[in-house]
């Protein structure tokens, strides 16, 4: 058994009534990539993965994992690893029963599984707590179970449906770590559905934003957020300014191009994709503005002091800007100028 | 378009619904009967005719129990109701002394068998001479029904929000006065629907009413006995058909009296 | 300021005064219509004419009274049994459907439930007699020369019984198994069981609470059975509760029908105590 398999979603579509959970997504993720499903609540992440589970039967498309067509075979028989946000150990049953369990469906006699049960304990550090009942065990300790439930059996593709979001923050950072080791210790392809930017930008080596169903960019962390494809992703991945403006020229995707911003002032922008003349939309991120004394005209209205970065909110022509930047000693002068280099900042349709 | 097809296969659910049906149909079975013209119970009936509804309704034999039953009933909901709203509300926002006691007492009619409370009020009831009296009635059928109404009321106390009192109580009212305009109108689709389930219990209660009523007072669930030991004429089809209409009207009333108590909060 | 009076209703709580209050009619009603009527019945069996076991003794030592007991007994293991089979399947489509079909399922359990006891006893009289529904079918479709006597066997009373107190089983049944979340089974899918096994190891045991509720609730009812015994069995089916019956109405033998009736309660509060220390030790296997 190859320790990771790739998957391939082709045109999936999936519709509730007369709502279209997922809009024709294609995804290929290679094996033994960790991969993130990220999006607000609606976006048809959480269908896509039930959909690789076999929690769902697409309308229409077709999935498949290490070659092997999946798309309507039931869950059971799919080889597959999942761990879920919540109600994930079974309460009747010893943690080392639970991890045992995926074993004894597949015939592994009693002394191997118990066996390879406290392995897979030891691999998340919690090799003592076998013979312990789920309710005594804390919520991180649950998910570090839930999680060797889920790899005890070494399936090549491991799902994890919002594993960490009913934990608290320290105990989340923690465990994002733990799941990147183990992921690069036993080499299976992972598929993580998060609606925490954060997390999937920290966690995944790609991410594909989704929204309303729809694929919005597939791509490295790095590729998100310095070349968001959409005004969605550019909103949803970290924080963006917006401002709108119009466009003298239609422009190719790619080229640089000089925009009259709402409010009369001009500024340089990079086009996401192929624009138009007439309104547009520009967006550049608050640490890509610099102030100094040349530049547009913008006046300090607060400070907001968060320990690592101080925040600003400029008055401009057009609307309010954050600008931030690291621990300074003295901030800048009420009346201000600020600018961006051009590739720092990007136009998407209006 | 393939969907989802849950745990378990279709044979399950087709011996589910087999069940269901099984459920339904001795007493479905009988509403057509009772429409028959026969003198003898036809399946299927013969024709349509409404002489059995006639004849219990132009016999004393029939009506004098059906309207004891319903004095009764109705006595019951209101003594039952009363006593059952105030020990649940004692049991929710007072310090009674001996809770464990109460709580006990009031699954009591629950547990113990209705037999063993029938045999006991008969002999208690013989001896004072209290047979086929409506006081004797009422009394064992509250007692009877208390439980259910209590937690009927505790349920509906439950969902209600206390601090909605003591925000009267700021505002001025005297506890009596937050309960009657506060937590009063929030409880009472609850209460109603106690009540609505109090007077169901009584009018249909065979085994009590078996053995206290007399030759001359007795309930109509008793003179049902009486008719289906002796002969089973038609004219006690057409009566379980309108019971068992009776008693579906009575469990929407009261479902869709309990659901008002979430939808809406205490009126303003 | 002067204190305010004991019955007042002040504070967050009522006072133990004002909440003794609210109780008095309840407790009135219990102590004369419950606890002193069985209490005299009690005393009954055992202090008249003088205090003696003799009429507990009479039930255990003649055999036609102990094959009653044990026949009660039986019926009501047989009751449980054919209920909890019938009814757990409808239980579980119950907790797997949801909205009109959930409804529909609903008031199939709950329409009988509030239906008359003999209003549905009558039906299976009428569906079941020499001339009744079966019969006339069956005839009809010149299957048979004679009726069937359909009636007065030990298996028509444990079926009657069954369809009057199968939603005394679903209920507690349904209840439980609704309450198992979704993601446990589909974890069990996930990890490789079949659907028969994931309902073995995970529904099944999960479900066990609502189930020992329904049996113990339909056990208990079944011994103290009075009317549908009465009407669709005959002597050869005679139950505790018939027995009784016979013994106050046409002998009027108070001891022994007190003895009777003191026996199904000593069976009755044993098995709810039982019932009970299972229950809590449940809570504690969970910490073990």
């Amino acid at each position: 058994m190859s320790s990771a398999a790739s998957i391939d979603i082709s045109r999936l579509v999936k519709r509730f009534g007369t709502v279209t959970a997922v809009d024709a997504v294609d995804l290929e993720i290679p094996a033994g990539e960790f991969f993130a499903l990220l999006g607000p609540s609606g976006s048809g992440k959480t269908t896509i993965l039930m959909s690789i589970a076999g929690f769902d039967f697409p309308d229409s498309g077709s999935i498949h994992v290490g070659g092997r067509d999946v798309t309507f075979l039931p869950p059971q028989q799919r080889d597959l690893g999942m761990v879920f946000q919540r109600y994930t150990l079974f309460p009747h049953m010893s943690v080392a029963e639970n991890v045992a369990f995926p074993l004894k469906m597949r015939g592994v006699n009693r002394a191997d599984r118990e066996k390879r049960a406290r392995e897979a304990l030891a691999t998340v550090r919690l090799g003592e707590l076998g013979d312990r009942r789920p309710a005594q065990l804390s919520g991180g300790q649950q998910q570090r179970v839930a999680l060797a439930r889920a790899i005890v059996y070494r399936p090549p593709v491991l799902l994890m449906d919002e594993p960490l979001s009913a934990l608290d923050k320290n105990l989340r950072e923690e465990m994002q770590l733990e799941i990147k080791h183990l992921q690069r210790d036993l080499g299976m392809t992972i598929v993580f559905v998060t609606h925490d930017q954060t997390e999937a930008l920290t966690m995944a080596d790609r991410v594909s934003v989704l929204d309303g169903g729809k694929l919005q960019q597939i791509g490295s962390p790095r590729a998100l957020y310095e070349q968001p494809a959409t005004a969605f992703v550019a909103g949803f991945i970290g924080e963006t300014n917006f401002w709108n403006c119009t466009l003298a020229q239609p422009v190719a995707a790619g080229a640089e191009v000089t925009v009259t911003l709402d409010g009369g002032d001009e500024a340089a922008a990079i086009a996401a994709c192929a624009l138009p003349a007439g309104p547009a939309r520009l967006a550049v991120r608050p640490e890509r503005i610099r102030l100094g004394t040349a530049g547009l005209a913008g006046m300090v209205a607060e400070a907001i002091y968060a320990g690592t970065s101080t925040t600003l909110i400029l008055r401009t022509a057009g609307p309010d800007l954050r600008v931030r930047f690291g621990p300074v000693d003295v901030l800048p002068a009420s009346q201000t100028a600020f600018t961006w280099a051009p590739q720092d900042a990007r136009l998407y349709p209006a | 378009m393939r969907r989802r097809r849950p745990i378990g296969g279709l044979l399950v659910a087709a011996f589910a619904y087999a069940v269901a049906v099984f459920l339904l149909l001795p007493s479905l079975l009988v509403i057509p009967m009772s429409f028959g013209p026969d003198r003898f119970l036809r399946f299927p009936p013969t024709g349509f005719s409404l002489r059995w509804y006639a004849a219990y309704f132009t016999s004393s034999d029939w009506i004098e129990p059906t309207l004891f039953s319903l004095e009764v009933g109705l006595l019951t909901a209101v003594v039952a109701t009363t006593a059952g709203t105030m020990v649940a509300l004692a049991l929710v926002r007072g310090r009674v002394p001996g809770r464990a006691a109460i709580e006990l007492l009031v699954m009591g009619p629950v547990i113990v068998p209705t037999i063993a409370m029938a045999i006991a009020l008969f002999l208690v009831f013989d001896r004072l001479h209290l047979v086929g009296t409506l006081f004797a009635f009422v009394l064992a059928h509250s007692a009877l029904a208390m439980p259910f109404v209590v937690f009927t009321v505790l349920a509906a106390l439950y969902r209600f929000d206390a601090n909605l009192e003591l925000a009267a109580l700021s505002c001025g009212a005297s506890r009596l006065a937050a309960f009657r305009h506060v937590t009063l109108p929030a409880i009472a689709p609850g209460v109603f629907s106690a009540a609505m389930f109090a007077f169901i219990i009584s009018f249909d209660e065979p085994v009590i009413s078996f053995f206290i009523s007399d030759l001359d007072r007795k309930s109509l669930p008793r003179k049902m006995f009486e008719d289906i030991d002796y002969n089973v004429s038609p004219t006690l089809a057409a009566v379980a058909t309108m019971l068992s209409a009776l008693t579906a009207l009575a469990l929407i009333i009261g479902f869709l009296a309990r659901r008002s108590t979430t939808a809406r909060g205490p009126s303003a | 300021m002067k204190r305010p009076s004991r019955f007042t209703l002040g504070g967050r709580t009522y006072s133990p005064a004002a909440s003794l209050a609210l109780t008095a009619p309840f407790l009135l009603i219990l102590l004369l219509a419950f606890l002193l009527p069985i209490l005299v019945l009690l005393r009954e069996s055992l202090f008249v004419p003088v205090p003696t076991l003799a009429n507990y003794a009479r039930i255990f030592e003649q055999p036609a009274y102990l094959r009653i007991l044990l026949r009660t007994l039986r019926i009501a293991a047989e009751v449980t049994a054919s209920a909890l089979l019938l009814g757990y399947p409808l239980a579980w489509l119950m907790a797997n459907r949801r909205g009109w079909r959930l409804a529909l399922l609903l008031a199939a359990v709950l329409l009988p439930l509030w239906t008359s006891v003999l209003v549905r006893t009558y039906a299976w009289l009428v569906l079941l007699q020499r001339d009744g529904v079966i019969n006339q079918v069956l005839s009809g479709l010149r299957l048979t020369n004679k009726p069937i006597g359909l009636l007065y066997t030990e298996g028509t009373v444990v079926m009657a019984m069954t369809h009057v107190l199968l939603p005394f089983m679903i209920l507690p049944l349904y209840a439980s198994l609704r309450a198992i979340p979704a993601e446990y089974g589909r974890a069990a899918q996930v990890l490789g069981a079949s659907d028969a096994a994931a309902f073995r190891e995970i529904i099944l045991p999960l479900s066990l609470p609502g189930a020992a509720s329904g049996c113990l609730m339909v056990f208990l009812l079944s011994l103290g059975f009075f009317v549908t015994p009465a009407l669709v069995g005959g002597p050869q089916q005679k139950m505790l509760a018939t027995l009784v019956q016979q013994q106050v109405t046409e002998l009027l033998n108070w001891p022994f029908a007190g003895a009777i009736v003191g026996t199904l309660l000593a069976v009755v509060l044993v098995l709810v105590a039982i019932f009970n220390r299972l229950v809590r030790l449940d809570r504690f296997v969970g910490q073990s």
